[in-house]
């Protein structure tokens, strides 16, 4: 391949990227300006939310529960060492809240929810569906994306939530019920040290970016896929790759973040 | 007008025009430009150069509550109904009712009704598009088309892949709704025994222009060779049956070409 060859090729995937991120920069725009739209037509996001929220609810409740389990006993491990397993509970709720519960949430709300709204979009879009609403003069931004992207930033946190509040149990049942950690140190050294704007805010301010971020990136797989099973099929894997991995990167920037406040 | 995509032009300096309350058809292979036309006229396609008129005003011009309006305005049959498949029929129909107005729900219930019933289908307002034939789905989608009373209805394909019953089904309801309505109507379609069968006007596209066009009647009897091939549905002619490939005895390594 010559020099000028691949340069032109150099040339047309940098130009290719920057007309992405700009169309994606565009889509973003457009969904925070009809938010209040969408906000006034409340049935359609409630809609969302029950989809996205309560067909997740199953798959973090279980996970938060194992993560709970594991947290009791890997927490305990380390700190019987140091003859303090009586902070179980405390650790078992500062990484909960401030880490574990947000982060894999968004894992897997990424899965379990984003994977559908590209598939959804994705397919509505192969089969004219959106095509069809702009020739009825409805816009499909606003009308399907819209409520779906409202839906999973409410939804997103919530769900964070359930997973933190379900791991706790877990933690106790695995620390308290099976390993015998005194229940009230458990739960008074949570209640003294989890502090409710530190820990708690920062771990629903990550729980609302990573929703954020994982319900765009699967809006936008999902509206600029190709129209073909392949297409969506590739949109829908894109879906959980970037979404995963910018959850992380964000997790990082945030916390690092949160540290310097 | 000429348009395309990208750098591929699909219809070059192609002038005509759609009378009202006709119904008018264009006809020609597939691939050929047909359905392009529907899309300039809605303008989810933009020409490269010209202009696409309708009710005299230019769509490039429109901008988007403009584009909007005349949409509204506008009625369009997708190839496979494109019906809302997490919507059941009944709301399908609502859906561009309640998107565009405020009517309160007992009247769109009975506009929806009426729609359905025009298409024969009043009994399947239940059932989610998952549940009804192809044939069906295409009459729901032409309900749903009609629900805001357009002054033009665009067909695609309306009939490919129907059975004989539902593809004379709809093409009695094009007729029909078209004179009813006094609408306008554009089919666009390869099956020629149904179009001609209701059309006006047709217009035969091909190879990036308009190839021929006149009344079903005219184009019955024209000598137009690739016309003829279309209207006698012969394999080869001006439409070749081989696609563009080297010589047979290149391909197979025979020395002395083929007899």
């Amino acid at each position: 391949m010559s020099v000028t060859e691949q340069l032109s090729r150099l040339g047309a995937s940098v130009r290719g990227g920057l007309a992405d991120i700009g169309e994606a920069t565009r889509l973003l725009g457009r969904l925070l300006v009809l938010m209040p739209a969408a906000l006034a037509r409340f049935r359609l996001v409630s809609d969302q939310i029950f989809f996205l929220g309560n067909y997740s609810l199953a798959i973090i409740s279980v996970s938060g529960l194992f993560v709970g389990f594991v947290l009791g006993l890997q927490g305990y491990y380390t700190l019987q060492r140091y003859g303090s397993s009586e902070a179980l509970g405390l650790l078992v709720a500062l990484s909960l809240v401030r880490e574990l519960g947000p982060v894999v949430t968004a894992l897997l709300f990424a899965g379990r929810a984003g994977t559908a709204l590209t598939a959804e979009i994705g397919l509505m879009k192969s089969g004219e569906q959106l095509a069809a609403m702009e020739m009825m003069a409805v816009d499909p931004v606003q009308r399907v994306l819209a409520p779906r992207f409202l839906g999973g930033l409410i939804a997103m946190p919530l769900l964070a939530a359930v997973f933190s509040a379900v791991g706790i149990l877990g933690g106790w049942a695995v620390g308290v019920l099976l390993i015998g950690v005194d229940a009230g140190a458990f739960w008074s050294q949570m209640q003294g040290g989890v502090d409710v704007f530190l820990d708690v805010g920062n771990g629903v301010i990550k729980s609302v970016v990573f929703g954020f971020t994982v319900t765009f990136v699967a809006l936008l797989q999902g509206y600029f896929c190709q129209p073909t099973p392949e297409g969506v099929a590739r949109a829908t894997t894109r879906t959980v790759v970037m979404s995963s991995l910018a959850v992380l990167a964000l997790d990082f920037v945030l916390t690092a973040l949160m540290f310097s406040i | 007008m000429t348009c395309g995509y990208g750098d591929r032009i699909i219809l070059r300096d192609v002038n005509l025009s759609v009378p009202r309350g006709a119904v008018v058809a264009f006809m020609g292979t597939s691939g050929g430009g047909k359905t392009t036309v529907l899309r300039l006229i809605g303008r989810q396609l933009g020409v490269m150069s010209g202009q696409v008129l309708f009710d005299g005003v230019d769509v490039a011009g429109l901008d988007r509550t403009g584009l909007m309006a005349m949409r509204r305005r506008m009625g369009m049959l997708f190839q496979f109904g494109a019906l809302f498949t997490d919507l059941t029929v009944f709301d399908n129909v609502a859906f561009p009712l309640r998107e565009h107005t405020d009517l309160p729900e007992s009247m769109v219930r009975d506009l929806v009704l009426m729609k359905l019933n025009a298409v024969g289908l009043r009994g399947a307002r239940d059932l989610l598009p998952s549940q009804i034939s192809g044939g069906m789905s295409r009459r729901v989608a032409l309900a749903r088309a009609i629900a805001l009373d357009p002054e033009l209805i665009m067909y695609d394909e309306p009939f490919a892949g129907l059975d004989p019953i539902s593809m004379g089904v709809a093409a009695r309801l094009i007729r029909e709704l078209n004179d009813a309505l006094g609408v306008t109507s554009i089919v666009v379609s390869h099956d020629v025994d149904e179009t001609f069968s209701i059309a006006d006007h047709v217009v035969f596209i091909a190879n990036g222009g308009i190839a021929a066009q006149g009344t079903p009647e005219e184009l019955r009897r024209t000598d137009d060779p690739l016309v003829r091939q279309f209207v006698d549905a012969a394999a080869d002619g001006p439409v070749r049956f081989h696609y563009a490939a080297a010589p047979v005895g290149e391909d197979f390594g025979l020395r002395g070409g083929v007899r």
